[in-house]
């Protein structure tokens, strides 16, 4: 986040997190410092201790706290703070662990990662089957870049809207910053999700690999119809037309309207500013619209008569249909669900109780409705929903259950506010063909064997 | 922005209409904020937020060498269509030079591997199928430039400001139109003589123009 020129804001944070560290009150009957820690490593027992700190923490220069508060900004962090599979002791119970640190490191026995195609034209895939409720940790947010991640200076960032509006004007990212801010939590979708599963389906596809081009969190940033307001949209302005600041300049064309609803140009991402790969230092936000139209890295806005009909809204992310039409502008989200668990490649025990469990979401406003089937779709069981259920964001269904060592089918089947309920992979072939590209919303299914091996059902 | 900049009165009603009241986008939160802490006892230093402003004053003006500088996009009715020309034979040359590494001699998409970090480069020439539409039906079509992009400008517009992926917005404006000419006239959608500048190139009609429909999807009941 920028520096708030008036209060300093910046550096008043950064130094009370280094301050807190070293003066916050110590759980009672555990006070541990690191200069507890220095002085522990003369003797032997401290020695074992620090045996299990990461490298980076045994260094006392690195790791000196400073004497008086600091006036400037502390130098950069000197540890993240990274945990040891080989350092966890027997019993944590009898020795002090490692001490505080700059980042907070998931445990050594947790390694979730994306998965990378690996070009710069590609995807990397959030791993669904390792997350728990309905937030994607910024660090797993899934990728689509069309050449790279662009990497800006946020000093120089600017924001032009032009076009059919009264005052042509640039936006700094502190411009951004101070207007009125808001923040919402939604999902978002790459509308080509689910491609693999649908066109080269394997039997061995995780959730991950299956529909991984999907996260939800909370965005910050300024809503779009505030700059709107700001640079006065012209009569006869029907679209806005929105450009990266990216290698492949990617653009995309969407209606004013939606622009004025809840569009917002959003800096940060669950509580901390863009990371790179998801559009620093700001981007557009357009809650319940594919992917692709959220203009990562956005450097320019063009208020028009019409649609640009660029790259992207022509020959690409345009739905070809069974009808011999292509359906273009399919902005908005389908219904849609995926059980993560079980799935693929766990196992199940018979005739214990587990739960049957996964997200779902609609571009058209809230989940109400999740039904679970373990019999191929013949019966349906309704799932508990996490409560809030929020609007345009992933909402995670429950249902206990216990397996009794049968094959099963398993399927979850959305249903949205406006009665829209997902359809079958045949209802899906027969509307939108088999050779449609974009907007994969059937039903997915996962087939338990009568060994406990859960599979993808990717032709049921 | 300056005080100095005025607005005229259209922009004032038109703003005014889209953000639903002449306060502002905000007014309605703002006057919803209001309305919930005065609805109850406030202790006596403790008061209702001020209105905000009609316009918060922030950005600076964009200039017009500014704007043209970053406008750069072209459109099916011609808006950013710079000067110049090309030919598909002097097209031929630029393809050659700067895009059959990728994608093919003859435009056919991605010869042997590609590149380390760099997904195939896909095929752009080729009119099959010649009859119909059939790309919903037949997931073994192969989309191209000749066979599903429904503007030449779009072609103009991706070439000039994304092509070649290494060196992308490298092209000057008559390689843009000659490899442009080019693309059209190995796809027989042009004479292999025809010239394209910024009155030609709008002039094309691509063979999938009528092929596409606006989203018809609403929600509800009915999968469409």
């Amino acid at each position: 986040m920028h520096e708030d020129e008036t209060t300093g804001h910046r550096s008043a944070d950064s130094t009370s997190g280094t301050l807190a560290s070293d003066s916050a009150p110590e759980p009672r009957g555990r006070r541990i410092t690191r200069r507890g820690l220095m002085t522990a490593a003369a003797a032997s027992a401290g020695a074992a201790i620090l045996a299990r700190l990461p490298a980076e923490a045994q260094s006392p220069a690195g790791r000196a706290a400073p004497a008086t508060p600091p006036t400037q900004a502390p130098s950069p962090p000197q540890t993240t703070g990274a945990f040891d599979l080989a350092s966890v002791p027997a019993d944590p119970t009898r020795a002090p662990g490692p001490p505080t640190s700059t980042l907070g490191a998931r445990s050594p026995f947790e390694t979730p990662v994306r998965a990378p195609v690996g070009v710069i034209s590609g995807s990397s895939y959030t791993p669904l089957q390792d997350l728990a409720g309905t937030l994607t940790p910024s660090d797993l947010v899934f990728e689509r870049h069309h050449a790279g991640v662009a990497l800006i200076d946020p000093a120089k960032y600017e924001l032009l809207i032009h076009g059919l509006v009264e005052l042509p004007t640039v936006f700094t990212l502190d411009d951004l910053q101070r207007l009125p801010n808001v923040s919402r939590t939604c999902f978002l979708e790459c509308s080509g999700n689910g491609r693999g599963a649908f066109k080269t389906p394997k039997r061995e596809m995780s959730p991950q690999a299956i529909d991984g081009l999907t996260s939800n969190g909370e965005w910050t940033g300024v809503p779009l119809a505030v700059l709107f307001h700001e640079v006065g949209v012209r009569r006869g302005a029907s679209w806005f037309r929105a450009e990266g600041g990216d290698a492949s300049r990617l653009s995309r064309s969407v209606p004013v309207e939606k622009g004025l609803a809840d569009a917002m140009i959003a800096f940060a991402f669950n509580g901390e500013p863009l990371r790179p790969a998801n559009g620093y230092p700001a981007r557009l936000l357009l809650p319940g619209y594919e992917g692709n139209a959220n203009i990562k890295w956005l450097r320019r806005i063009e208020l028009a008569d019409g649609p640009g009909m660029f790259r992207d809204e022509t020959s690409k992310y345009t739905d070809p249909l069974a009808n011999g039409t292509a359906r273009q502008f399919s902005l908005v989200m389908d219904a849609k669900s995926i059980i993560t668990a079980p799935a693929h490649p766990g196992r199940l025990t018979p005739n214990v109780w587990t739960q049957i469990t996964g997200i779902a979401w609609t571009g058209r406003g809230k989940i109400v409705r999740v039904d679970v089937s373990t019999d191929g779709g013949a019966s349906w069981l309704v799932t508990e929903l996490q409560e809030p259920v929020l609007s345009l964001a992933h909402t995670r269904f429950r249902l206990p259950w216990k397996w009794d060592g049968k094959r099963a089918v398993l399927m979850s089947r959305a249903v949205d506010e406006t009665g829209a309920i997902q359809p079958t992979l045949a209802e899906f072939r027969a509307k939108r063909g088999a050779g449609t590209d974009y907007h994969f919303s059937y039903i997915r299914a996962w087939v338990v064997e009568a060994d406990g091996q859960v599979f993808f059902g990717a032709d049921l | 922005m300056s005080a100095a900049r005025t607005r005229c009165l259209t922009c004032l009603v038109v703003s005014a209409l889209l953000a639903g009241c002449d306060r502002g986008p905000l007014a309605d939160r703002a006057t919803r904020t209001q309305r919930v802490s005065g609805s109850s006892r406030l202790p006596s230093n403790v008061h209702a937020a001020p209105a905000l402003p009609v316009h918060f004053g922030v950005g600076r003006a964009a200039t017009p060498a500014e704007i043209a500088g970053w406008d750069v996009d072209v459109t099916p009715d011609g808006h950013g269509l710079p000067p110049g020309s090309g030919t598909p034979t002097q097209g031929a040359q630029v393809f050659a030079a700067k895009c059959a590494a990728c994608h093919g001699p003859a435009g056919e998409g991605q010869v042997g591997a590609a590149p380390a970090g760099v997904p195939p480069a896909p095929k752009l020439i080729g009119r099959d199928p010649r009859d119909g539409f059939p790309f919903g039906q037949d997931p073994k079509l192969v989309k191209t430039v000749g066979n599903y992009w429904p503007y030449a400008t779009t072609v103009f517009d991706y070439v000039r400001r994304t092509m070649p992926l290494t060196a992308p917005g490298s092209l000057t404006n008559n390689e843009v139109y000659a490899v442009v000419a080019f693309l059209l006239a190995q796809n027989e959608i042009i004479d292999a003589n025809a010239a394209m500048d910024s009155a030609s190139l709008v002039a094309v009609k691509m063979p999938a123009r009528d092929k596409f429909v606006p989203d018809d999807r609403k929600g509800g009941a009915t999968f469409r």
